[in-house]
Parts: structure tokens; sequence; C-alpha cells
């Protein structure tokens, strides 16, 4: 929660930069102030010790809790559209985490409709198999609009949890923020509904140019994490490659190809753009450390492929690998004390862990003909990377503790480039399975596949905190 | 051609196809080599028979002009031009491989001439890569493929100031097919004039 509310605070500073620059209107702009909680009495019909009140809605035994989320009501006309939409989307972010049973919203029909939180009715929520519900209203007023809600515990009554939401412009970033502080009241987790994907994509077909030969231009591309509110974010109309989220989710560093490879830094709400390495050789494949003070990446400038962190502003420079073969593809530790990388200097490209100075170099891989696009949770101590299968790659994840390695994608296309969610329960990745290559997700077990682009070829993505 | 150059052409060519697959800085050794669609798996040298098809050379990728340029036919003509038809040829690389081979010195030799013949050009050796490998070791590999172009140029005597290099992986294939064919085209280090 602290987070978050850093976050927000944040964003509230800065937010005519969001609406001027760059109008990522999806960025939650989001104020929330505590109504009460718990505020209705509970029924007299269930009197309750006050041990017993809990805010934490449970399920029967040994199952989860069943949600319900009926359309928010809309108190004024024009907010019809954003009630129902609120309503959708926070049914689809409390579904992606499978912490709740999600009653389909399709079956909620034999349930009379409240217009008011007095009118909410239990007996055909109960009815339904519903253990919590939500009201909410949406009130809409010159552009602006206002959102309430509850959850209310539909065995008890009670409210659990109340909340006024004020200021954002796109109804869908109600929905995440909603979400997300359910799941982190209700299951103590942390959601990652207001998360976003970076990706590549030549989706608009420019080509580069000074080149004789038909190039593509591939730029960086922003979306929240259910693939909506897709944006682009460079316009350089060249080769842009390799994003990395800083910690924050404020900035972005890339591959930028000007035309010689560099590493930029691009705030994103603020439209500025920085330059660490300066030209300074070629550098490749930058990655924010996890305090966001550095980055580390892959240069040549001394002759051959070696893993090089520098801090953002460009100062610090230091050499962490000296080896004749290729090395590449860092990643940093959660604390930031390590740094995952591959080198071919045992012919093939295989996973090595090193410390962030450079010392302790040892290979983890021992399996794999190939293995590439180390990255590593940040909350989970794995590692996910993709491994040769075949003709093509699939995604694996190696657990630190025991030295093992599991897979997650069998064989449907070739799959590159994992990205792990924040809390570590799902993956991002790029596949040649529908059709070009298309961003994706994925539970970490394997499960609820989501395609998240389907226009142009998309690739290479990355998981903001 | 002797019968012991025959023979060594054979051993040559057998340890091509054999470093694709192991460590470059090893000694040769025959090793399976891996790819997916295993069709670089080497022979054991089979001395007395005769010699293997030699592979492919792919040379068409770029037209070749039908004429020699002349010192006229250069000057007239503009960068884009110039490296539409260019006079320098692309360096091929093998699977997996930055090493030149033979085929490969010998393009950087003739293009090296060139480069001697007009001094004030400047290049960029683009480094590019088949698309079986994963797109951020392809990224390293082309990287070292443009490097070793640039420095063998620089040991014919070209000034490292006038060949910049850039590698850009699997990203910008020259030819989109998924074959053996395609993927020889596009392992590469490709010249472009930059300035004149």
């Amino acid at each position: 929660m602290n987070n978050y509310a850093r976050i927000r605070t944040r964003l509230r500073q800065t937010r005519s930069w969001h609406a001027g620059v760059l109008s990522l209107g999806a960025a939650a702009i989001v104020a929330a102030v505590v109504i009460a909680a718990p505020q209705q009495q509970p029924p007299a019909q269930t009197p309750q010790q006050p041990s017993d009140v809990s805010l934490v809605i449970n399920g029967d035994p040994g199952t989860k809790p069943r949600y319900a989320v009926p359309d928010f009501v809309a108190l004024s006309p024009e907010a019809a559209e954003a009630a129902k939409t609120i309503a959708q989307v926070l049914w689809d972010d409390l579904n992606f985490e499978q912490e709740f049973y999600m009653i389909p919203r399709d079956t909620y029909s034999s349930v009379p409709a409240a217009r008011r939180a007095e009118d909410v009715a239990f007996a055909a929520w109960r009815e339904l198999g519903a253990d919590a519900v939500f009201f909410g209203t949406v009130q809409q007023q010159g552009g602006k609009s206002t959102v309430q809600i509850r959850l209310m515990n539909v065995r008890t009554r009670q409210t659990v949890f109340a909340k006024e939401y004020f200021n954002a412009t796109n109804p869908r970033a109600y929905a995440h923020t909603i979400a997300d502080e359910i799941h982190q009241q209700q299951r103590n987790l942390r959601g990652v509904a207001r998360t976003k994907l970076a990706f590549v994509s030549d989706r608009n077909r420019d080509s580069l140019a000074n080149t004789v030969e038909k190039r593509e231009v591939k730029e960086i591309y922003v979306a929240d994490y259910d693939g909506e509110n897709q944006r682009r974010i460079t316009v350089s109309r060249q080769l842009n490659l390799t994003p990395s989220w800083s910690a924050d989710g404020r900035a972005l560093a890339y591959t930028a190809f000007r035309p010689l490879p560099d590493i930029v830094v691009s705030f994103i709400y603020q439209g500025l753009l920085q330059n660490p390495t300066k030209g300074q050789g070629t550098n490749y494949v930058p990655v924010f450390s996890p305090d966001g003070t550095r980055i580390a990446f892959m240069s040549g400038r001394d002759g051959n492929p070696e893993i090089y962190a520098i801090n953002v502003d460009g100062s610090n420079l230091r050499r962490l690998t000296n080896h004749p073969a290729g090395d590449g593809t860092p990643t940093w530790s959660p604390n930031g004390t390590q740094i995952a990388f591959v080198s071919d200097r045992t012919g093939t490209p295989q996973i090595y862990l090193m410390g962030a100075d450079g010392s302790n170099v040892r290979r983890i891989t021992m399996n794999e003909s190939w293995a590439d696009q180390p990255t590593w949770s940040t909350s989970v101590n794995e590692i996910a990377y993709a491994g040769r299968t075949g003709s093509g790659y699939d995604i694996k994840i190696y657990d630190i503790a025991s030295s093992q390695a599991r897979q997650i994608t069998f064989g449907e296309g070739s799959n590159e480039r994992p990205a792990f969610a924040p809390n570590g329960r799902h993956l991002a990745f790029a596949s040649t399975r529908a059709g070009g290559t298309q961003i994706f997700t994925v539970g970490r077990d394997g499960k609820d596949l989501r395609q998240i682009t389907r226009t142009g070829n998309n690739q290479m993505p990355a998981w903001s905190n | 051609m002797s019968r012991t150059r025959q023979i060594g052409v054979v051993l040559m060519l057998v340890a091509a196809l054999v470093a694709t697959g192991c460590n470059r800085r090893k000694p040769v050794t025959p090793q399976p080599a891996p790819g997916p669609t295993g069709t670089t798996t080497p022979q054991p040298p089979a001395v007395t028979n005769a010699p293997p098809a030699p592979p492919v050379r792919v040379d068409d990728a770029l037209p070749v002009p039908p004429q020699p340029l002349s010192e006229d036919n250069v000057a007239n003509r503009s960068l884009d031009d110039l490296n539409r038809e260019s006079p320098l040829k692309p360096v091929f690389f093998g699977l997996d491989s930055a090493d030149l081979d033979d085929i490969g010195r010998a393009a950087a030799l003739a293009n090296a001439d060139v480069l001697k013949r007009y001094s004030t050009w400047v290049v960029t050796v683009e480094g590019h890569c088949d698309e079986r490998g994963t797109a951020e070791y392809n990224l390293a590999l082309g990287e070292r493929r443009a490097t070793a172009v640039k420095t063998y140029l620089t040991s014919l005597g070209i000034s490292p100031d006038r060949v910049r290099i850039v590698s850009y992986g699997k990203e910008f294939p020259f030819n989109p097919g998924h074959t053996e064919d395609a993927w020889s085209q596009n392992r590469r280090g490709h010249f472009v004039i930059t300035s004149r």
C-alpha cells in the first residue's frame, strides 16, 4: 500500500505532464478517500462477536471466495458506459490473479439490480453462490467522474471495503486501482492491474530512411498489462529494441539505433530523453538495476561484446566481464548484488551468474543446447529464459534454490524473451504461435494464456513494476 | 588441382563445418554440430572419396554491376546508387560463427582494395544473423561478425577511423525466407558506404 500511495502521490504531482506531453491516459491518476469500513450494521439475524468481525471475506472451507461484480450504478446518464466498463474490467482484473472464483457476469440476471447500497439483494446473491459482491456508483460531471465502491460480505452483509475515487479520465484506471487495492486488502497480494507492458513493434510499417534495403522501423510501445491503451513511445523512425523499465515505472531504457546502437533512457511522462553512454562505442540491451540508479548493458567498445554497468547519469562506468567469447543480455537480481547474463564461452549460449562487480562467474544452465534472454523475477527467486527446443524456443523458469528448470510453453510456435510480472505470478513473452510475432501473457504455471498484441509484429516485452 | 590440394580443400571444408558447432577458439574436433535443422552434420574426413560438393556461394543477394565500375561511373553516382550496386561485397559467415573463412577473407580483401582506391570513403560494416538464434544473442553475434570484418580490414591497412560497425542481429534479414539458402544470405558483414 505504501508503494501505491507513493506512486499515486507522484502521479498527482505530475498530472499536467501526463495530459500535456504524452497523455498516457490510462495512468491511474486516482485519489482515494476511505469513506468508512465497515459501514453497514451486521444484520440482526446473524449476530457476531466483535472477534468474529473480519474484513477478509472467505469462501467455503477449501474453496476460493466467490466474487460477483455487477454493473456499477450510473448516477448520471453520461456515466452509463463507464459504469459498465469499470465493472467488466474490475471483474477481469480480479480474475487475472486467480485468487477468487469470479462468478461470470452473464449469470447475474436473476439478481435484482440495486440502485442504492441498502438495496443490495443479498439473498439472491447468496442463492447464486456469491461470498462477496461489489456495489459501485459512477457520477460524471463536466468530463470528470467520481467512483464510489463497496465490497460487501454476502453472508454477514458487512461492507469490508469502501472508497471514493476521482480524477481519472479513463474508466479502466479506476477498475485497475480498485482491483489492486482489493487484492492487497483481501489477499495481501500485490496485484498488477496498474502495471504496464513495453514492447517493440513494427506495426506502423514505416521504412528506415538512408538505406537502400527495405527495412522497417521498429518503435517502442507501451500498453496496460491487459493489452489495452497501446501507445507509441519512440518516434525516431529507426530501429529501437530491448526496452527495460525503471523500478518506478517512469522511465524506459532501450537500444536506440541512431543509426549506431546506443543506450537511451526515456522518461516517458516528461518526454525527456537521456543518453548515458553518449555514443561511446556500440551499446545494446540496457537493463535498469532494481534501485534505478544503474544500467547494465552490452557493449563492443573494447572490441568484443562484454557487459558493463553505468549510472543513469552517465557516470561511474564499469566493465564487468572480460572473456574472448561474447557476453550479453544481463539481468539484475532483486537486491542488485548479482547479475545473470549469457555467454557462449563453452560454444553455445548459456546463462551464467556473477556478482554485480563481475566476480564469481558460474554457469547455471547445464542441460540446454541454447539458453538466452534471462530475466530475474523481482519477487520470486527464479530466472525465466528462452531455451532451444527443436527448431524454436520455449519459455523455461530456473529455480535458483533447487537449480531445477521447468518449462512453461511447449512448442506452440517459437517463444522468446520472457518478462516476469512484478509479483512473479505471470510472464509476458513473444510467440510466433498466432501468426507473425505477438506478445502473450501466461501464468507461471503455464496456464491462462492471453494474447496482448494483434497488429504488426511485436516482440521483446518488458513488464513494469 | 593436385591430389594433395584436393585433400587439403576437403579438410578445410570439414573443418569449416565442424567449426560452426564448437568453440571457435578450441582446436577443431569433430563434434556433432547443433542446429535445429541438422543440415550441417559433419562427415568424418573422408580423404579417399571425391570431395563433397562445395557449399553454394550466394553472391547474387545484391545484383552484380554488369561492368566494372569506372572512376567516372563511381564519381557520378549518389551514395544510394553506390550502395544499391555496391562495389563492396558482403562477407558471409557460417552458422553461429564470427570467423572469416577463406571466401570471406577474399571478399574482405577485395573490399579493402576498393577502399584503398577510394581513400575518402567511410563505411559501416553491419553484422547480420540468420533468424534461428535468439534476438539478444544475435545482437552479440552480429557485433562479433562486424568486428571480425573491421579487424581484418584494419590488418590490411585500412584506417579504423574509416570503418564503423553496427550489429542488427536478426532484425533486418536480406532474404525473408526460412530456408538454408535464405539463412546463408542473412549471415553477413554487410558494407554500407556512409560518406565519400
